[in-house]
């Protein structure tokens, strides 16, 4: 029988609210859609309890055998191209407490720069043996993992010739239905982050976060794949109370 | 607090093969849907659609919406096998990629008040391309004026804009239906809050 997820009990310390200091604000403009899409009157706050309720549910029955195996879970006559690489790291909150048993999704461009996506018309090969969509739940130290291949740069329309930095989507739910976050991760040293407005729309100071460490230690078998490391830090308990 | 937030980013174009599969026809299983109560579900089901608009009042292609509450009785679904039972899941995810009138929808039960005082709502996020941050906002249900009119939330807000928050319940061949439009920008602006 799996495991079920949720519920746990509430828990009595507040949230913590997000910290806009460390996200983009609705509107950049050096990232164009956002002009356009990003709300512009103040938000209005909620009460706290709202934030704290513990939603969506899932459990370890929802998650096939092959969805943290990139590499594996859409391949039909063979291995998809590029670098293999195992992307990991902890989902942690405010307080280095380890996020347990929460959803991590992914999504990513193949090796050549093209996503499966019907709308992406950027003239790169598709894989055939590559969706690079991807999901798990973290372990009990808030550890997730999984075998990708690197993604590789392509262009958009955001301004002339703009490429956009090699790059992995997450998508996170955390403990409660506040603590959702939607992110990116990104690989150490890119020269193009300097020129991605997305990446840059984090304000200094936290975008670094964003990216990605080189860690070979991570993979386990020797000449398999490169390792990549990237914790993930979710709003949580406001503090830690005494004793704990 | 020793650790500092992860930044947040786009959700892009692309999310559809890897966050809503199904629904755009990719071959790899969805997690959510736009599907929240089954047939043994109970309560009065009802279909809630709607478009999201961008500032120049264009429906937006590519916008995820999610939505969570609680069932017919205001109880809040606590476990996946809890989920079975009830055949009601709580909690739905929708592109607005998928149709040509580029609506979302979601096939749910009307919600029941969670707490004394409260009106019937449901919880829902935004997110798109062109949203460096998701927004949360909620749906509270026209033919539930007197409640609305109590419920602390809708009462806080100025009273021109309590109205972007209040679905429209119209008829669809299945059954009752409730619209609720999400104006990004504008004179009509959806409001977001922060939670």
């Amino acid at each position: 029988m799996a495991a079920v997820v949720s519920p746990h009990a509430p828990v009595a310390e507040p949230l913590s609210p997000r910290d806009w200091a460390s996200h983009p604000p609705y509107v950049y403009p050096a990232y164009k859609s956002t002009i356009k899409r990003g709300p512009t009157r103040p938000l209005v706050p909620l009460a706290d309890a709202h934030a704290r309720r513990r939603a969506p549910v899932y459990g370890h029955e929802d998650i096939g055998p092959l969805d943290s195996d990139l590499t594996k879970n859409a391949a039909r006559n063979g291995e998809p191209l590029g670098e293999r690489i195992v992307v990991t790291g902890r989902v942690l909150d405010e307080g280095g407490r380890p996020v347990a048993n929460t959803l991590v999704e992914i999504w990513q461009a193949n090796a050549a720069g093209r996503y499966v996506h019907k709308v992406d018309q950027h003239h790169a090969p598709l894989d055939p043996n590559f969706l690079g969509a991807g999901r798990c739940l973290t372990d009990a130290q808030g550890r997730y993992r999984f075998l990708t291949v690197k993604p590789g740069a392509y262009p958009w329309g955001n301004h002339p010739n703009g490429w956009r930095p090699n790059h992995i989507h997450f998508s996170l739910f955390g403990e409660y239905f506040a603590s959702r976050l939607v992110t990116q991760m990104f690989f150490p040293g890119d020269p193009l982050l300097a020129f991605d407005p997305i990446y840059q729309s984090a304000p200094e100071g936290a975008r670094e976060r964003l990216v990605s460490q080189l860690n070979l230690d991570v993979v386990g078998e020797p000449g398999f794949a490169l390792g990549f490391e990237f914790d993930i830090v979710l709003r949580g308990a406001a503090q830690t109370p005494m004793g704990r | 607090m020793t650790l500092k937030q992860t930044p947040s980013q786009t959700v892009g174009p692309y999310f559809a093969y890897g966050l809503t599969p199904e629904q755009y026809g990719y071959e790899y299983k969805s997690l959510f849907g736009p599907l929240l109560a089954g047939p043994e579900a109970r309560g009065e089901h009802i279909r809630l659609t709607g478009r999201v608009f961008d500032g120049d009042g264009v429906p937006v292609n590519d916008a995820m919406i999610e939505i969570l509450q609680p069932d017919a009785d205001g109880h809040f679904v606590a476990s996946s096998s809890e989920a079975r039972a009830s055949d009601f899941r709580g909690f739905g995810r929708c592109g607005t990629g998928t149709h040509a009138s580029l609506h979302f929808w979601f096939d749910t039960v009307k919600p029941g008040a969670a707490a004394p005082g409260e009106a019937p709502h449901i919880d829902v996020i935004v997110t798109m391309r062109g949203m460096l941050s998701h927004a949360f906002t909620r749906v509270y249900f026209e033919d539930e004026a007197e409640a609305n009119a109590r419920d602390p939330v809708l009462a806080a807000l100025p009273p021109e804009r309590r109205a972007t928050l209040v679905a429209r319940r119209e008829q669809h061949p299945g059954g009752a239906a409730y619209r609720f439009d999400i104006r990004m920008q504008g004179p009509k602006e959806t409001v977001f809050f922060d939670l």
